[in-house]
């Protein structure tokens, strides 16, 4: 028993593989925050007015806010007037036009990471929208989706050239004074995804961006804008991975989907930010606003995410189930390890009739990880004959982490049908010894259990994301697995 | 092939183990009877390389290596198989895919090719037939929902796959009808060969109707109070294990 939790413990303290850092140079604004800084960011990105009138509307807001602490993570404060609100890599004027023109100590980086630019990349059939720090390098496959009228850019790209429906939509799923981190990052979000899929066409590739923090004491104040119209599906993919590094970092991103009458928007996410040392030194707060607004008639958003890095995961990627018969869900596996904590779930609100909800929530601790499940259902007088289905389970892997469970369930329609399910186990030694005894390994044991705990999740996922899930969650377990 | 030398096991404080000594050899079949708590369970779980026992005395020597200084799933790789008196359920894990790793991992420890997804389902499919294994159940989560019986069935089928030079049964009879342990006793006799030996473990004496011993060891507190050829076990049911416990002072005078 001591031998196996030792070596479960081993498993679990193994080193970011990740952790690299890039010399670039960056230009950036001074740090701390004042309506000049938010001035400047808007006048660097050649903003139209109404949206530097946006920011600041936000950033007067944020200032009458406060920091939430109903969260079940501890962290020292945040000085955000230390911290440096923009930073580009520093290009030619007028931005690269190939990829010859990019940095190639930054297209270094993105090989070390595999991720796909190039040739190659064609081939595996993903668009790539890369956000290095604040301004998107390249965007490929562009010409393909514009041919089906599939608009794929940066945000800022988008503010130039599509600027009347960012003006639509933008705020409107999280409204600048939706709460604190979204508020700040509606005041000096930088940049981030945009993509539009007109009515009736399905996205033939899975739309793809990798995000990376790489400037130091800069943080990531992503927005992501995607609007599905009548009759289209789009699917797409955020992943994402950090250097090492040895302070905090915020990053407070706001996702934002609209899905219209029939329309259908999958949202997966790999999560593995730098988590700190084993210590729990350095590593990203993830303070993370993420939603989507079902507003046609059977319409669905599916959220899945796979959240193994970062210091601090602070999310609740939700739907608001407004169009009747629409459908929400999320399926989430979370794991904690080291001193990384995360308070993550759901926000299901179903407003329209016969809307109907999924919640499948996988938490995973070892070492002294904390994993807090935190889900709300509403149910809404409007919505009759509304269902949900949850199902939230923790695995503790050693007895030294914790996993915690609050789930909030509102009801006001009483033709609402509700099940919850929940389950804590540790990882039995009864469960390795029998692998063991079979000839695996420990190492191998474990993440052929942990693997099997998540796969509920890992089948939502797209093929080739579902194989790297995998293959995260392993790396992360491993002492030397791979 | 197997031999145990004076061996002395505590769990939690408490000895369970004795002093064991036995020898087996390539080819036979041993059987271990006794009363409840008598130790033959914990035999088959420090054989196997349960790390909860402490072994405090004694050593353990298969195909001539020290066994006791080796890791469970090395003494799996050389060979050594446990059919668990409770096979443990592993969920989101299907038994083929448990099934083709453990085997992969054992073949790859003999330096042989590691067998592809379609090969080892040719490999199971004839095994399932053997053993009457139901289709479905290979593709379900590693004993998750099964049956008591499906339970024990899998742990046959699994020997069958990994060919063991040592196999140790434990207690695999215990919650089988009999229809299911006429089936399981076929699986392990369809095993029984030259090159392997076999290590019942039974409580009763009904599963070695169908697994005929070649010799019965008779456990009670922590000790082998009397080994003998198949009749032992006859002898046993007759009498019950009171018999013996009557008897054992006598034995140990003897020795």
């Amino acid at each position: 028993m001591v031998t196996e939790t030792r070596e479960i413990e081993n498993l679990a303290s193994q080193e970011y593989k990740y952790g690299f850092y890039t010399p670039i140079e960056a230009e950036s604004v001074p740090p701390g925050l004042n309506e000049e800084i938010i001035r400047m960011i808007s006048a660097k990105k050649n903003e139209p007015e109404w949206l530097l009138e946006w920011r600041l509307r936000a950033y007067r807001h944020w200032l009458t806010m406060s920091e939430p602490t109903w969260g079940n993570v501890h962290y020292p404060p945040i000085d955000y007037q230390n911290i440096v609100y923009y930073s580009a890599p520093k290009t030619q004027k007028d931005g690269p036009k190939s990829l010859d023109e990019v940095d190639p100590e930054l297209l270094e980086t993105y090989k070390k990471l595999g991720i796909p630019l190039e040739e190659q990349e064609m081939l595996a059939g993903v668009a790539v929208d890369a956000v290095f720090d604040s301004v998107s390098v390249a965007t490929t496959f562009k010409e393909k989706l514009a041919e089906l009228g599939i608009i794929f850019c940066s945000f800022s790209e988008a503010v130039q050239n599509h600027p009347d429906l960012v003006r639509k939509y933008l705020g409107s799923v999280v409204p600048y004074s939706d709460n604190f981190f979204a508020t700040l990052n509606s005041a000096v979000f930088t940049d981030g995804s945009f993509a539009y899929v007109p009515k009736g066409v399905r996205c033939p590739m899975e739309l793809s961006t990798y995000f990376r923090i790489n400037a130091a004491k800069t943080g990531q104040f992503e927005r992501t804008l995607i609007i599905a119209d009548d009759n289209s599906y789009v699917s797409y993919l955020e992943g994402c991975t950090a250097p090492m590094r040895d302070e905090n970092q915020l990053h407070a991103a706001v996702v934002e989907l609209i899905a219209h009458d029939n329309a259908e928007i999958k949202y997966s996410t790999i999560q593995n930010w730098y988590p700190g040392d084993s210590e729990g030194k350095g590593g990203i707060y993830n303070f993370v606003t993420k939603r989507g607004k079902c507003l046609g008639v059977n319409s669905k958003i599916s959220w899945t995410q796979v959240e193994t890095g970062s210091a601090i995961t602070w999310k609740y990627p939700g739907c608001i189930l407004q169009g009747d018969n629409s459908i929400g869900e999320f399926y989430s596996v979370a794991m904690t390890r080291g001193r990384q904590q995360a308070d993550t779930g759901t926000k299901m609100i179903h407003i329209g009739r016969n809307t109907r909800s999924t919640v499948v929530s996988k938490g995973i601790s070892a070492g002294y990880g904390q994993n807090t499940y935190r889900g709300l259902v509403k149910i809404l007088r409007s919505a009759d004959k509304a269902r949900n289905y949850t199902q939230c389970d923790s695995l503790l892997l050693g007895d030294k982490c914790g996993a915690h469970t609050f789930p909030y369930i509102e009801i006001k329609n009483s033709s609402a049908q509700m099940e919850h399910e929940a389950s804590t186990s540790k990882i039995g030694e009864d469960q390795i010894f029998y692998c063991r005894q079979r000839g695996l390994s420990a190492e191998d044991a474990v993440s052929m259990i942990v693997n099997g705990f998540c796969k509920q999740v890992f089948k939502e996922l797209p093929m080739e994301f579902a194989v790297e899930a995998q293959k995260l969650l392993s790396v992360s377990l491993e002492g030397s697995v791979g | 092939m197997l031999e145990i030398r004076n061996l002395k096991v505590k769990a939690g404080g408490k000895e369970i183990l004795r002093g064991i000594n036995l020898k087996v050899n390539v080819g036979e079949v041993h059987s271990i009877m006794g009363p409840n708590g008598s130790g033959k369970s914990t035999l088959a779980q420090v054989l196997a390389g349960r790390e909860t026992y402490e072994v405090t005395e004694g050593e353990v020597w298969y195909d001539g290596k020290n066994l006791l200084e080796m890791a469970p799933e090395d003494r799996a790789r050389e060979g050594i198989f446990m059919a668990f008196q409770y096979p443990v359920e592993i969920p989101g894990v299907s038994n083929l895919y448990f099934l083709r790793s453990a085997l992969n991992a054992i073949r790859k420890h003999r330096g042989l090719d590691e067998f592809d997804a379609m090969d080892f389902l040719t490999l199971a499919k004839e095994k399932m037939g053997l053993l009457r294994v139901d289709e479905n159940l290979m593709s379900r989560p590693v004993n998750e929902g099964f049956s008591g019986g499906e339970k024990k069935r899998n742990e046959i089928f699994q020997m069958a796959i990994l060919e063991p030079r040592l196999a140790i049964l434990d207690e695999t009879d215990s919650g089988l009808d009999i229809d299911a342990l006429r089936i399981v006793a076929e699986g392990v006799n369809s095993l029984r060969g030259k090159e392997r030996a076999i290590i019942v473990v039974t409580h009763y004496q009904r599963l070695l109707n169908y697994i005929i011993p070649d010799y019965v060891h008779v456990l009670s507190e922590g000790r082998i109070v009397r080994s003998g050829g198949k009749h032992l076990a006859l002898e046993l049911e007759d009498k019950g294990y009171s018999w013996l416990e009557e008897a054992e002072p006598k034995r140990v005078q003897v020795v």
